[in-house]
């Protein structure tokens, strides 16, 4: 067993799962009621959330506790577009993302003023400041919310099952372009960088990654994604409130549990954190409460026993990326010089005497 | 190539640097030593752009760089190690110097990849090609912070302490890889304990004692300097 899981068939048994989760996620509305599609639309939106706050906090060392706060101003400027300017719905959603990257701007200047602990409450201060203005929208229903008029919900399918499937294919393509383009990131050249900076951000900076430059980009990266989940959380709901569309609960401290127990700065990590925190969920949702005080203590003994969480754990068997972001050298021929050679051999052989 | 005006460095009562000019021109091999706590890395950190100096100007080709961020330093082309290592450690050692070559070295990425496994075979670090910095020993550790300064091909290549706990075959091989770098362009400002390494390739020794040059030139000449005797060979 041990043996089988060195070698590198445990990472084709991994990449194997992952491709059977994907085929899953592709036929999801016809294999599953509205009930699932309600709960797998949620995981991937989730899902979302997740790999952009691992970006932030995972790679670029932005630690926020405030992403909430895009989540919730794509809700409302989705619902503004839709409900009150009459906007194609589509479009709608996609104003939701310009909406929260135009924000990203001004927050960002404020945040970026601020390192570590200090950014992290700034960033809680200016989500919580956002849902208190958004209380004062009169028009949205003030403090207590609006739900979304008939005649706009019946835009993405006049009956229930037909609107749940619609609102899991859009998730669904939300979560494909999430994924693809920051893997797509995170093999480019920025992404390099980014690794370096999330292993060393000293080190990174003294070989020539722009930290500042990199932070921006994260920044502005992840605000338009938050914005467009914010829009579909919203069809999901049917309604916007400011303590449900910013919930820091359920938008930040889910995010960051699932970010955590699957391993932060990893690709892999907030997906199996995922998973497990949906099965936790779905398990514990008859103790109350109890789920919220069982969810605790698993972060904590999961991070003590590593740090870079379930994925961690599984890499010290795994013998490789399951979905591959790193660079390997190519076969070792036409290496440029003969002196290199002649060097790299002597290297060798005094190595060899010590 | 290098000139450094007037610079001094304090840190809150504590002054590290006083009024410091040093001129390195193009080509040359300047070797810096000093007893510990002299101010050697306090000056790279200056050079390099980790720190700002409190008062002077740092110039490099006549452009004022006092206050060019560090990432654009490397760019400008200038390229360093740490004393102690500041290695990507869950990165291969592959990574790692891709890395400087991308970023440092603006290279793309394909004539990156054949830049680090060119230095990587150059420093002796082939053996070692996929595994996590993080596993490497400190000898090691030495040859990737080097391999990751080579990869950007720098102007001025600065060395913080190398050189220190090999043996003398593989100072030897050290010296060879510093003789290469230097051959193909590059100016070398070296801080070193190791004086025999230093004494065969520098073209000058400068000797920094409580934050001040007391003394420079020739390696032969400085060496035989008294005050040089007093404060760093202790004779």
């Amino acid at each position: 067993m041990t043996h089988f899981l060195t070698t590198s068939y445990s990472v084709f048994v991994g990449r194997l799962l992952l491709a059977c989760g994907i085929v899953f996620l592709a036929t999801g509305p016809f294999l599953l009621d509205a009930s699932g599609m309600q709960v797998m639309t949620e995981f991937m939106l989730m899902l979302v959330l997740a790999l952009m706050w691992n970006l932030l906090a995972g790679y670029a060392d932005i630690v926020t506790i405030g992403q909430h706060a895009f989540v919730g101003v794509g809700a409302y400027a989705f619902f503004g577009f839709l409900v009150f300017g009459e906007w194609n719905p589509y479009l709608s959603v996609l104003m939701a993302g310009a909406v929260a990257m135009l924000l990203a701007v001004p927050v960002m200047v404020i945040i970026f003023r601020l390192r570590t602990a200090y950014l992290a409450v700034g960033s809680w201060v200016v989500a919580e400041t956002l849902m208190l203005c958004a209380g004062k929208l009169s028009a949205f229903g003030g403090g207590s919310g609006i739900s979304m008029p008939v005649s706009a919900v019946k835009q993405f399918g006049a009956r229930i099952g037909e609107r749940y499937a619609h609102i899991y294919w859009l998730a669904l393509v939300l979560l494909a372009v999430v994924f693809i383009s920051t893997w797509l990131l995170m093999r480019s050249a920025v992404g390099l960088g980014l690794t370096a900076m999330r292993d060393n951000e000293d080190g990174a900076g003294a070989v020539g990654v722009n930290l500042t430059r990199s932070r921006v980009l994260c920044f502005l990266w992840t605000a338009p994604f938050l914005g467009l989940a914010g829009a579909l959380i919203t069809l999901q709901k049917l309604r916007v409130a400011p303590p449900a569309s910013f919930s820091i609960t359920e938008w930040t401290v889910y995010i960051i549990f699932i970010v955590l127990i699957g391993g932060v700065g990893s690709f892999e990590g907030p997906v199996i954190g995922g998973i497990v925190f949906f099965l936790l969920r779905e398990y514990l949702a008859e103790v109350g409460v109890w789920h919220f005080i069982v969810l605790g203590p698993i972060s904590i003994v999961i991070i003590l026993i590593e740090p870079r969480g379930l994925w961690g754990l599984l890499r010290r068997f795994v013998p490789g990326d399951l979905i591959p972001v790193s660079y390997t050298p190519s076969a070792l021929k036409g290496t440029k010089t003969e002196k290199a050679r002649s060097l790299a051999a002597s290297t060798s052989d005094v190595l060899s005497q010590s | 190539m290098l000139k450094l005006v007037d610079v001094s460095k304090r840190f809150g009562a504590l002054s590290v640097l006083q009024n410091l000019d040093l001129t390195v021109a193009a080509g040359n091999v300047l070797g810096v030593i000093g007893p510990n706590g002299a101010g050697k890395t306090t000056l790279f950190n200056i050079i390099a752009g980790a720190q700002v100096p409190s008062a002077g100007q740092v110039h490099l080709d006549d452009r004022d760089i006092t206050h060019v961020k560090v990432w654009d330093r490397c760019r400008l082309g200038i390229g360093r190690t740490y004393q102690v290592p500041k290695p990507f450690t869950h990165m291969s050692v592959f990574e790692n110097v891709m890395v400087a070559a991308v970023h440092g070295g603006r290279m793309g990425i394909r004539a990156a990849k054949e830049q680090a496994q060119h230095v990587i075979e150059l420093t002796g670090l082939i053996h070692r090609l996929r595994t996590p910095a993080g596993h490497l020993s400190l000898l090691d550790l030495k040859r990737l912070e080097l391999a990751k300064a080579l990869a950007q091909k720098p102007r001025l290549l600065l060395l913080d302490e190398i050189a220190g706990g090999l043996t003398e075959s593989e100072c030897d091989t050290l010296l060879e890889i510093v003789k290469t770098a230097r051959d193909q362009g590059a100016t070398i400002v070296w801080i070193e304990h190791v004086l025999h390494a230093l004494r065969r390739i520098a073209t000058r020794l400068a000797v920094l004692h409580g934050g001040t040059i007391i003394s420079s030139g020739a390696p032969d000449e400085v060496l035989a300097d008294s005050r040089v005797k007093e404060v760093y060979l202790g004779v």
